[in-house]
């Protein structure tokens, strides 16, 4: 069954009880291992902590430091009695996108989830912070820490000027629209908290001079026939946090920072909602290549690898639709099966591989695993490497939900037939842009009562949901002044909503 | 490259501030939830948390997201029978039900109330938030004299249990090196000139340096590893600890006319002031005293369920608690609270009586006296009395009426609510 005949085993260790020698002893061995499969990673920085902290890392959605806020305390709670309660068991592990990348163990585990943990994490994950593309543009690893310090200092020393319910307030309307506070597309430049504080003063005095202008109530008399004619904002804007930020025409100095920080969080934490199907499938696969390997090289025992297949089935299982439990598709276990079928596909090819994926069927496996990592988000990950084997493995279908029919219609299945429309339906499914409804700043009511106009462009017809205003009522506290939103589908609008609500005469 | 790090003994309560936000937030939610509570609860489990549902409306963090209708898309694992082009009905119900559903409901609509757990620490803060005791000034009395051992550095004198092994090696190293140190840098001179010597291969000078090196590793080894003179313990002293603490006299008609109800509501209400009394004395006594035309001291049991028929002097119960105070409380030690119950009744000549007691030897010696009349009907001369004498002295006496269970938790909170005055 192994590599190593029993005699020649010599494991690191034998019980189930861990020790800073033992965990330091695996990271090592580990890491060596890694290193032979060419994984580029960050410095680590394990951290053991109890159960409790890790409660504390949740609710604060693992920021190691974070500033303070209700919904915090609302999420602890929340974690905390399905803990208790035994509705959840914790997460072995949480780690973050730092340099150096830091990772909690959790002080109860055995000593093979912790090898599990530090093989996932802190070479999988930690690998995938390092190489993968949407990281290196969007986020900077070296200075995130550095930033939520001062994000953190800076509110509260807003908290203490202007009061902690003020601060909140703003707070409470920046998280409504966390999500449209990324740029999509443009590369931001890197955080920094030391440029952060020096730019910050000089940034309250250009946009308070800057909005002096665009908000001019007197302007001169030959001016007013161009002025009627222009648009603003130019172009539809997408990030409205951004927009709010430069543009918002009451808002003070102070609020306009934590809108900044708000946005800047948003987009650090951005390219983890893109890619949590090939950032957790790339860590399985070499949680499991790696803790196989030490298993081939006699450095861990039988025992210690039936424990860790327990836990790495148990988290890569998928259920199948019509199952009570059944809540979508798992990331982990399709990420896992896509990275694991593409080495399949470089070792093994059939003739299917070399019909579907002539460029990888036979190649380096390393090498394309690699270039799956760095160069893809799950969009495009699934679009170019779910395999048709896959697709059979997890008797993937498509379905179609139409409200103007009364049935469901399957679309396509696993079959040659097919195949192309699964995986684009599967893809499509990641695409950030049909997951939340895409809502963009058209027109600002610049000489008139200075409302906003904000526009949602439907996909499939699909209308805005029941907290819509609630959202909105954000944006006016924002704004300060009216708001409307159009949904449109095909150039019409089909529902508009406004805060305040128009009084009906 | 790794770094380990053993976090396990940081603050683990990171989130203390959030949290206490988050109920700030819903404080009317909570405040409501554990009303109810005072209420509803048997009176035996008074001092449990509380479970608080807040509507999923009200702590929602909105966001904007797609509703129902379109046409949506979805892939599923776990195909068995379909085929392309098969149709299948919609599953009826909405919610969480089947193929198709996936996206659309997982966040927005149809969430569960939140709940949530308060601590009893929590609870009991709630319970008596903005309430305070009056006449604090005596609270911090001393007590029966405990005491506490506190570490109070080093001694050079102890009983071998408390020995300091740190400390004892320190000094032991320490007189070492101030006996030695001489010794040690001769040795160094010898030991060098030794190397010169068998280097110039001197017989002479290498057998006189060998011995007098043999002389000084003599006198290093002379030293004692440990000396009586090294030995440090470990001092403890004693200190006494002041304990503030109370004493609660719970008084309590029983004649014919106080039925279970009524006795029921008076416990609720003996059993708020008992809380709240152990909530600022570390030590909290309760003697419980009932009465009907005589009175007599009893257990709790008997206190609250016993049953006793006739007519009522109250004044007995007064004398009787003046005895118990001049036998077993006295005022230099104790803080001395009391509270009445009754439905008014009383014996017409008897209510002058009861409050002269209270005017001259009760009043005088008590942090605070409060009365509560647990009737539905018009009140009789003993609340007339009482008027008089809470206008006498409203610093120390109080009385207030109460006719359901829902005013006893009101009436406390005015009882004891904070006097802005004082």
């Amino acid at each position: 069954m192994s590599a190593v005949a029993k005699s020649e085993r010599k494991p690191i260790s034998t019980g189930s009880e861990w020790t800073f020698e033992l965990v330091e002893a695996y990271d090592r061995e580990i890491g060596a291992i890694a290193e032979e499969y060419g994984l580029d990673t960050y410095a680590n920085q394990i951290e053991i902590i109890r159960s409790e902290q890790m409660l504390d890392a949740y609710a604060s959605v693992g920021m190691p430091i974070g500033y303070n806020h209700w919904s915090f305390g609302k999420h602890f709670v929340e974690a905390e009695q399905n803990y208790q309660r035994g509705y959840m068991g914790l997460a072995y592990e949480i780690v973050i996108n730092s340099d150096p990348c830091i990772a909690y163990l959790m002080e109860e585990n055995t000593m093979t989830m912790q090898a599990l943990v530090i093989a996932h994490a802190c070479y999988g994950h930690n690998s995938f912070f390092k190489g993968n593309y949407l990281f290196r543009t969007w986020t900077d690893a070296t200075s995130i820490i550095d930033y939520l310090v001062f994000a953190k200092q800076y509110i509260s020393r807003c908290e203490e000027r202007h009061g902690v319910q003020a601060v909140e307030e703003v707070l409470d309307s920046c998280h409504a629209l966390m999500n449209y506070g990324v740029d999509r597309y443009k590369r931001p430049y890197p955080i920094s908290a030391e440029e952060e504080r020096r730019l910050q003063r000089e940034r309250e005095e250009y946009i308070q001079r800057n909005l002096n202008d665009l908000w001019r109530t007197l302007p001169k008399a030959r001016e007013i026939d161009e002025a009627s004619e222009e648009r603003f904002p130019a172009e539809p804007q997408e990030n409205l946090l951004y927009f709010i930020e430069k543009n918002a025409p009451l808002l003070e100095p102070w609020q306009r920072e934590i809108v900044r920080i708000v946005r800047k969080l948003a987009q650090y934490f951005y390219p983890q909602r893109q890619t949590q199907v090939m950032n957790e499938g790339w860590a399985s696969f070499w949680h499991y290549t790696l803790l196989n390997t030490l298993y081939d090289r006699g450095l861990v025992t039988d025992g210690f690898m039936m424990e860790f297949l327990t836990s790495h089935t148990g988290v890569l299982t998928q259920l199948p639709f019509d199952h009570p439990a059944y809540n979508g598709i798992n990331p982990y276990a399709l990420g896992f099966a896509i990275y694991n079928d593409l080495r399949r596909m470089c070792e093994n090819p059939t003739e299917e591989d070399k019909q579907w994926f002539p460029d990888i069927a036979g190649g380096n496996w390393l090498e394309v695993l690699h270039v799956a990592m760095r160069d893809f988000k799950d969009e495009s990950f699934v679009l170019q490497f779910l395999s048709p084997q896959v697709m059979r493995d997890m008797k993937l279908f498509g379905v179609v939900d139409n409200d103007k029919e009364d049935t469901y219609l399957i679309s396509a299945i696993h079959d040659d037939g097919g195949y192309r429309e699964v995986r684009d339906l599967l893809s499509s499914q990641y695409n950030m842009g049909d997951k939340e409804p895409n809502i963009q700043v058209v027109s600002v009511d610049l000489r008139g009562d200075r409302s906003l106009t904000l526009q949602h462009n439907q996909f499939s017809r699909k209308p805005m949901g029941a907290s819509t205003e609630e959202v909105l009522k954000h944006v006016y506290r924002l704004w300060k002044f009216p708001v409307h939103l159009q949904s449109q589908w095909e150039g019409e609008v089909k529902q508009t909503f406004s805060v305040p609500q128009p009084v009906s005469e | 490259m790794s770094y380990l790090i053993d976090r396990r003994e940081n603050a683990k309560n990171k989130n203390m501030v959030n949290r206490r936000r988050f109920m700030e937030r819903y404080k009317k939610h909570i405040k409501r939830a554990v009303e109810k509570a005072v209420d509803d609860r048997s009176i035996t489990d008074m001092e449990r948390g509380e479970e608080v549902t807040i509507p999923a409306g009200d702590v929602s963090e909105p966001v904007f997201h797609h509703g129902n209708g379109g046409e949506r898309t979805v892939v599923h694992p776990g195909n068995r029978e379909f085929v392309a082009g098969d149709r299948v009905p919609r599953p009826q119900g909405g919610q969480g039900g089947g193929a198709g559903e996936g996206e659309a409901s997982d966040q927005g609509e149809g969430e569960d109330d939140f709940v949530f757990q308060l601590t009893s620490d929590e609870f009991m803060e709630v319970l008596f938030e903005d309430l305070e005791l009056p006449n604090m000034s005596k609270r911090h009395l001393k007590g029966t004299s405990s005491f506490k051992y506190e570490h109070a550095g080093y001694s050079a004198d102890g009983t071998p249990a408390k020995l300091s092994v740190q400390r004892t090696m320190r000094a032991s190293k320490m007189r070492h090196i101030a006996l030695n140190s001489r010794r040690k840098r001769e040795r160094q001179a010898l030991q060098d000139a030794l190397l010169a010597a068998q280097h110039a291969g001197d017989e002479v000078t290498l057998r006189r340096i060998g011995k007098a090196l043999e002389e000084l590793e003599k006198g290093i080894k002379k030293v004692a590893f440990l000396d009586d003179t090294d030995l440090r313990y470990n001092l403890h002293v004693q200190k006494p600890v002041p304990t503030s603490q109370a004493v609660m006299f719970c008084l309590m008609d029983v004649s014919g006319s106080m039925d279970q109800a009524i006795k029921d509501m008076a416990k609720r209400f003996y059993l708020l002031l008992y809380l709240f009394l152990k909530r600022h004395y570390e030590r909290t006594e309760i003697v419980f005293i009932r009465h009907h035309t005589v009175a007599k001291e009893v257990d709790e049991q008997e206190f609250f369920y016993s049953k006793e028929t006739g007519g009522t002097v109250v004044s007995s119960a007064l004398k009787l608690m003046q005895e118990v105070m001049d036998d077993r409380y006295s005022p230099d030690e104790w803080n001395i609270y009391g509270a009445q119950a009754s439905d008014g009744d009383n014996w017409n000549d008897d209510s002058p009586i009861c409050s002269k007691i209270l005017t001259e030897s009760i009043l005088p010696q008590v942090q605070y006296f409060a009365y509560v009349e647990i009737t539905k009907r018009n009140h009789q001369a003993l609340w007339e009395e009482y008027t008089k004498l809470e206008a006498a002295h409203p610093e120390v006496f109080a009385q207030q009426h109460i006719r359901s269970v829902g005013d006893i938790f009101p009436v406390f909170r005015q009882l004891f609510a904070k006097r802005s005055a004082a």
